[in-house]
């Protein structure tokens, strides 16, 4: 077998052969290279074509309207020009958002840059299984909210918040609903046409697409209006300047037809292997599921070994690329802002491991994982002192440890 | 993080991991560093009439960095007396491991661990 194995679909996809295929018939001179913007020759018409072809493709997914996708360079950017351009341009209704503590980064700092900005920003805690409990979100509501951004299916512990209700709350106010759903493409099914969402950010290289290219959807019925962060040719029905990326774009597209396709196949394979990985792991004692056990996309497992540390274990676990926490915040040792947004402890939120599964996931893989943590959590548990204390009947509560 | 060959030694073959009976008036015991900053080291400590250092367990939670330095301490203090113990620092843990900065804390509290064993046993031993 191949190591290490790749159980980190959540942080990024390999790209699709297919997709692959696709995209590099966009680059060269043999291919469509020409700019979508050239409107007065062929090169151009025949890229303008296949990027129409590609935001079909991506509406489609979604049920919305090809009109209502905004092509951007990937998700956060997405999430910044949601949150920013809608707070910005409604700014004369209200200055209030609304947002999880539990958000991406790329959510939660465009709400920090707009407190900078004179915006007030109300950061909901999460109940214990992640999930926002919609009365809540109600009194957090305000007469000058604008904006509510609530994602899809969150990246560490895969949890699904019911986006459905959540968008009938903020309709029956006026508010206008923003959802990141770069986790959710492909895994869950999304209908823009009965869902009150309008705003929904996307990315490529979470669904087996490349990096570097994502999309927005903008509602247009009722239509919603957005203050444009990036200024130039008025690409995009001016609401992102700059000459569109003709072969990500594409690929992006093919991406999202193949994810349409095959979505509730994979979607129970899925399921199969991580039933699989759960059961294999379920006798280690003081092993905990983080996130709800039912409303959750399958892909994604985040798993809690109790008195081991969550470095450690990555460095035991070589042979598995797995992360602890979110990609974009495991350089950091603090421990991860979701978990702690759970009320886990620090012990069980430094010993998390996001185990995610995807499309190139074989069984064999996944028996072979069961067999590293087995080991990784023997070893480190025979070296840990809190084990220990643990199985000396020591309550860990009740020690005078020396923060340092 | 890319860790230096000598850290990923000493975590993959960690040296005298392990316990000694606490009660056993030989035993000194040194326990730093809290859950909830990610590490914890227990280091024990047996140490003869004469004040030497005979033999030295550890016990670490913590990432590989806190694992290689308790390891490595281990393997120093033996043979050594508690006075020459007390010497060692955590610069010269951090640079026998070359530990990045951001895994210092790991050698300080190292140092810390055989500054409470040390204390612990000179509670213990009226002095």
């Amino acid at each position: 077998m191949k190591l290490p194995i790749y159980l980190d679909y959540a942080a990024t996809t390999p790209v699709d052969p297919r997709v692959a295929e696709k995209l590099m018939q966009f680059l060269t001179m043999d291919g469509s290279f020409g700019n979508p913007a050239s409107r007065s020759h062929k090169f151009g018409w025949q890229a303008e074509e296949a990027v129409e072809i590609a935001r079909a493709q991506i509406a489609e997914l979604v049920n919305a309207d090809p009109r209502e996708i905004v092509f951007t360079s990937g998700a956060t950017e997405s999430n910044n020009l949601a949150i920013k351009g809608a707070a910005q341009f409604y700014h004369k209704k209200g200055k209030h958002l609304i947002t999880a503590k539990t958000e991406h980064k790329a959510v939660l700092d465009a709400m920090r840059a707009l407190e900078r900005e004179g915006f007030e920003v109300t950061y909901l805690d999460v109940e214990a299984n992640g999930l926002v409990d919609l009365n809540k979100l109600e009194a957090a509501i305000r007469p000058d909210t604008t904006v509510i951004s609530i994602m899809f299916v969150n990246n560490e512990i895969g949890v699904i918040q019911d986006i459905a209700a959540i968008g009938e709350l903020c309709r029956s106010k006026g508010i206008i609903f923003h959802v990141d759903a770069a986790q959710a493409t492909g895994k869950v099914d999304i209908d823009l046409e009965t869902l009150k969402v309008d705003l929904m950010s996307f990315s490529g290289h979470k669904t087996y697409g490349p990096k570097g290219i994502g999309a927005l959807y903008v509602r247009r019925k009722p239509r919603i209006r957005l203050e444009a962060q990036t200024h130039g040719g008025g690409h995009e029905r001016g609401m992102r300047s700059g000459t569109l990326a003709t072969h990500q774009i594409v690929a992006m597209g093919e991406a999202f037809r193949i994810a349409k396709e095959e979505m509730h196949a994979e979607r129970e394979r899925v399921a199969v292997l991580r039933d699989r990985l759960l059961d294999g792991i379920k006798d280690i004692e003081q092993v905990f599921l983080n996130g709800d056990a039912v409303q959750r996309v399958p892909g994604i497992t985040n798993v809690s070994f109790n008195y081991v540390e969550g470095e450690s274990l990555i460095m035991a676990l070589k042979d598995i690329a797995v992360s602890s926490g979110s990609a974009c915040t495991s350089a950091s040792l603090e421990p991860s802002y979701v978990l702690r947004a759970l009320g886990l402890t620090d012990e069980l939120a430094h010993s998390s491991i996001r185990f995610s599964i995807g499309r190139y996931t074989t069984e064999e893989q996944i028996d072979h994982t069961i067999k590293i943590v087995h080991d990784a959590i023997g070893k480190l548990r025979d070296m840990s002192p809190l084990w220990e204390m643990y199985k000396d009947g020591v309550d860990l509560g009740s020690v005078a440890w020396v923060a340092h | 993080m890319a860790y230096s060959n000598k850290v990923i030694d000493h975590y993959e073959n960690p040296r005298n991991v392990g316990s000694f009976a606490k009660d056993d008036p030989t035993i000194a015991t040194g326990m730093v560093g809290a859950p909830a900053c990610g590490d914890v080291m227990k280091l024990q400590l047996k140490i003869n009439e004469q004040g030497i250092i005979e033999d030295a367990k550890f016990k670490t939670y913590g990432c590989g960095s806190a694992i290689a330095s308790s390891s490595l301490v281990t393997e120093w203090v033996k043979g050594k007396s508690i006075d020459e113990a007390a010497l060692i620092k955590n610069t010269d843990i951090a640079q026998e491991l070359a530990l990045p900065p951001v895994k210092i804390h790991c050698s300080i509290l190292a140092e810390d661990a055989i500054k409470a064993a040390i204390a612990d046993y000179k509670q213990r031993h009226g002095n």
